[in-house]
């Protein structure tokens, strides 16, 4: 990061609200729907926020004129996502609040967002974590690359910015190899958590967070007829889903001495050696 | 009657595990293909000649580019193929350009699966192995990211005849990324971690000394693994790490040593067969998912184990 970019970045930041992974976590056995209340901001996304806020700061700052929209996309409580977001330092949020994207897959969320961003206008880099921790997919962000034309410097373990030639360098792990990786912006960026560390909000950075705006658009707003979203828009249907019944503990002995010869035992009698 | 096609972005050696169980289950299909974007060696088309594949198409591509040949060649290879369900690993580069196309093709992919059926249902993982879905494309390609060691590898062995034919691709029409440099990893003469029987992982509780943990798992040809705290320490490569961010397992054993069980870590092992946790503190979380739990010092319990092992198999 050797000289800061003359020209403002517009960057997007896609935050998820998910159910909290210290919960047990639900699927509706009528509606096959994932359970979100107890929703939070996905722990990976803060690796987003964080690592879009700190290549503002690299380039001047928000004083440049820099900006970093938190956007996230579904029902009314997503926007405490997008509020977090805002505590950790993004400059303003973005909500699309629709019914009609509930049960979406992949491809029409990427659709869904990749609209989102071509509405916002002018966006030079789309920032997200490396993957939700609700699906696990991890694919929309490369799909959003597809849709959106932008480069793909997925699953980002170190993140470089030069403001003189505005490329981004990332390393990421590839089969037996890492690779250094750069591509001129707009780019579509995910980061893993090895990529930072995310910033604790204070409490002069949630005091300044009321005071930024969250935009709400809907589908028609963004210029997205209902039907290409949600179930109907998507491409593969979930037809059942069933709890995998939970593990039970099984014997727990105490050390005296002879613990590994009692483990030797158990492999043996269950066949494994 | 579905056909299928099978794609390895490399295929430099001869065929992993991993892919070897990819071939077997496009074996259930009317047609198999594979598509393979690099050089396949004769020794490697000599192994997926045991499996029922009738035709390879191999697109020797660039290596200073990232993304686009593999892109222009599966792309290319649907096409060829006509397949109604394209068959990928699960790891992330895989997932992803099926991701695209699945785009770009408007068509549909589910990640995560351990099963395809002939009728194109897939059986996935979901909440991380705490539920078992199924489901299925309703529109276009069906593209499956599969998880190792789900499908039991079997070759049919009756030396099939190979039809090997070049593949054509077009020029790529995506943004430029270019590799600026490349670090080859370290190479280990252990099992690959998400391929392995046997998964010996130690934590924090190791102290920065993996020593005991890698003489038992070499003791059993296990591979090592490790929690995100060992990892972070920089005491074992990050390679090593399962969980969330990490690796994903299910081997047929699971020895855990030193590890709390926090929830991101239970989500990359807790589909293992057996699970044997050694932790000093009796309340540790880990416990509560093993088949055989020993509390007790793991510095102790693991020499010892590894000891017994050779003395039995000597
Ligand atoms: C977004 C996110 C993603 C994450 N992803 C992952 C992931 O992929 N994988 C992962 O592992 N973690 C992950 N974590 C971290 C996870 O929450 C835990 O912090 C981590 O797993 C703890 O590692 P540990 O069990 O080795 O360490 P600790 O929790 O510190 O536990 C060490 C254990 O060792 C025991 N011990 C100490 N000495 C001995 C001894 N001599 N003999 C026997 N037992 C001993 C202790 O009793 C203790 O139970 C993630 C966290 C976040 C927030």
């Amino acid at each position: 990061m050797t000289e800061e970019t003359t020209v403002p970045l517009k960057i997007v930041v896609l935050v998820k609200h998910v159910p909290d992974v210290q919960f047990d976590r639900h699927i509706d056995s009528a509606s096959l729907r994932l359970d979100r209340s107890e929703s939070v901001l996905s722990e990976l996304d803060e690796y987003a926020v964080e690592a879009a806020v700190a290549l503002v700061e690299s380039q001047g700052g928000f004083a440049a004129g820099h900006e970093v929209i938190a956007a996230t996309m579904g029902g009314k409580s997503a926007s405490n996502s997008v509020k977090k977001a805002l505590q950790m330092g993004a400059s303003s949020g973005l909500h699309l609040n629709d019914d009609a994207l509930a049960g979406s897959d992949t491809v029409a969320t990427s659709k869904a967002l990749a609209a989102l961003i071509e509405h916002v206008g002018d966006v030079d880099l789309v920032v997200t974590g490396m993957s939700s921790t609700d699906a696990e997919t991890s694919v929309v962000p490369a799909q959003l690359a597809e849709r959106l034309n932008f480069a793909q410097l997925t699953n980002a373990l170190a993140v470089e910015f030069d403001g003189a030639s505005r490329e981004l360098t990332v390393r990421r792990d590839h089969a037996d190899r890492t690779l250094s990786l750069t591509a001129a912006l707009p780019a579509v960026l995910s980061v893993t958590d090895q990529a930072n560390e995310p910033r604790y909000p204070n409490f002069k950075a949630i005091m300044a967070a009321k005071k930024k705006s969250i935009t709400e658009v809907d589908l028609a707003g963004i210029g997205l007829e209902a039907e290409t979203v949600g179930a109907s828009g998507s491409r593969s249907v979930v037809l059942n889903a069933t709890a995998r019944p939970a593990r039970e503990a099984g014997t727990v002995i105490n050390d005296s001495g002879q613990a590994g010869i009692a483990l030797v035992d158990f492999l043996a009698e269950q066949k494994l050696i | 009657m579905p056909s299928a096609l099978v794609f390895f972005n490399e295929l430099s050696d001869a065929p992993s595990k991993a892919q070897r169980e990819l071939l077997t289950l496009a074996s259930r299909f009317d047609r198999a293909t594979l598509a393979v974007a690099s050089e396949v060696p004769q020794f490697a088309q000599d192994v997926i000649s045991g499996y029922a594949v009738d035709k390879l198409l191999i697109a020797p591509g660039n290596s200073d580019a990232f993304i686009d040949h593999a892109l222009s060649a599966l792309a290319a290879a649907v096409k060829r193929s006509e397949a109604d369900v394209v068959l990928v690993a699960n790891d992330n580069f895989h997932r992803e350009i099926a991701a695209r196309l699945a785009v770009r093709l408007d068509g549909a992919v589910i990640t995560d699966a351990i099963d395809v059926s002939a009728d194109l249902v897939v059986t996935k993982d979901e909440l991380a192995g705490s539920y078992s879905a199924q489901a299925k494309a309703t529109n276009g390609t069906l593209f499956v990211t599969v998880k190792p060691n789900s499908i039991e590898d079997a070759p049919q062995a009756q030396g099939q005849q190979l039809e090997v034919q070049p593949l054509d691709c077009e020029a790529a029409a995506t943004p430029a990324i270019r590799i600026v440099a490349t670090e080859a990893k370290a190479a280990s003469d252990r099992p690959k971690l998400t391929e392995a029987r046997v998964v010996v992982a130690g934590g924090r509780g190791v102290n920065g000394d993996f020593g005991p943990v890698e003489d038992l798992a070499d003791a059993l040809a296990g591979a090592v693994g490790a929690s995100r705290a060992a990892t972070d320490a920089g005491w074992i490569s990050h390679d090593a790490q399962i969980g969330q961010t990490g690796v994903t397992v299910s081997p047929q054993l699971f020895i855990s040593a030193g590890i709390s069980g926090a929830i991101q870590q239970k989500a990359g092992m807790q589909t293992s067969k057996c699970i044997i946790a050694i932790n000093k503190d009796v309340d540790a979380p880990v416990f509560e998912i093993a088949d055989l739990g020993i509390v007790g010092d793991l510095a102790k319990v693991l020499p010892q184990a590894a000891e017994e092992i050779r003395r039995r198999q000597a």
